[in-house]
């Protein structure tokens, strides 16, 4: 019998209100989801990429032995300042989406960009057969094999790339695969900058 | 037979385990101080546990790279700026208070003073209590009422 007392105090506006709120809230709720769904299918929102905590920062001092038989040199820290922009290549053999991303990477060598490699956690001769079968991008290549020098770079999956201007300074990270529209999107912007 | 296999098995149990032994530092306290450290540190990879619980290769070298640090002597908080140097915000599980995190941190405060807000507008529209004394035409009803089943 109590609620049947009217509150003479609840406007309608209030009464309104209470009920296009959750109305709001969802609609908000679905607005973002959909945005980010529309982001996952253009690649503009990725769930997985996180920031890497070098960008504006100089490249981490290592050394790194060269892959015997590849016929490259290996890589060093000092290497990659040549004035110019150059990127680094993070793969490995055992690693899929690096199969994805390795016609790009030639495709840039043969335009004249320098790439060096990184050989990440990868028997040595396992890395040599995957560059005779795909190809040397590499001006350089060194191997990590027990994956340390990766760690100063903030690696954390491969394949990973690093643009690094001509004052080795790491001005972009792909974390994954550099496929055509990230190529085209925003790597070729950057080269094309002179980072 | 089936005792052999049991037995084979047994042996089977510490390869199977998560922790290598190996792995671990000597000095108890030391692998103490790694583990606490460790729980602060997000594996990269799997996104969601820390690096001591997860299985990932990179957990992994994490773990020891933590544990020779700690080794070499090297506080706590030396340890974590290491790998937030190069992992960057993401990989302490704590974030850091910063612009940025101010209204991840004030959340807890903001929803405890919203369901205060709200509390104390819906004590406001509360109805007036019903009086509690019953009217004289009110309890003869009820006397009548109660009275019929008895008729």
């Amino acid at each position: 019998m109590s609620e049947a007392v009217p509150s003479p105090t609840r406007s309608p506006w209030r009464r309104r209100g209470l009920l296009l709120a959750p109305v709001a809230v969802a609609g908000l709720a679905g607005a973002g989801f959909y945005a980010m769904l529309r982001g996952l299918g253009t690649g503009r929102y990725d769930p997985r990429g996180v920031p890497s905590a070098l960008i504006g920062k100089p490249a981490p001092d290592f050394t790194l032995p060269p892959l015997e038989g590849a016929d490259r040199p290996g890589l060093a820290a000092a290497d990659l300042k040549t004035g110019r922009p150059v990127l680094v290549n993070f793969f490995a053999s055992w690693c899929v989406p690096c199969v994805i991303e390795h016609p790009q990477l030639m495709r840039m060598a043969r335009e004249g960009v320098p790439i060096f490699g990184i050989a990440y956690k990868d028997k040595p001769e396992d890395s040599l057969r995957f560059l005779k079968q795909h190809g040397t991008p590499y001006a350089r290549l060194g191997t990590d094999q027990p994956g340390r020098v990766a760690i100063d770079w903030g690696l954390y999956g491969v394949p990973e790339t690093y643009l690094i201007d001509g004052a080795g300074i790491i001005r972009w990270r792909m974390a994954g695969p550099v496929t055509e529209e990230i190529l085209a999107d925003q790597l070729t912007p950057l080269l094309r900058r002179g980072a | 037979m089936i005792r052999w296999l049991l037995l084979a098995l047994l042996w089977c149990g510490p390869a199977l385990a998560v922790g290598d032994p190996a792995d671990q530092l000597p000095d108890p306290a030391q692998e103490q101080r790694a583990r606490v450290i460790g729980r602060e540190l997000r594996c990269m990879v799997c996104q969601n546990q820390s690096i001591e619980d997860s299985d990932a290769d990179l957990a992994r070298d994490l773990r020891r790279i933590v544990r020779e640090q700690v080794a070499q002597g090297k506080p706590d908080d030396a340890v974590l700026r290491f790998l937030h140097e190069r992992y960057g915000d993401f990989v302490l599980l704590k974030p850091p208070l910063k612009p940025e995190t101010v209204l991840l941190w004030a959340t807890p405060a903001l929803a405890l003073l919203g369901g205060l807000l709200l509390i104390r507008g819906l004590r406001r529209h509360r109805p007036p209590p019903l009086p509690d004394a019953l009217t004289p035409a009110e309890r003869d009803r009820l006397a009548q009422l109660a009275g019929r089943p008895q008729e």
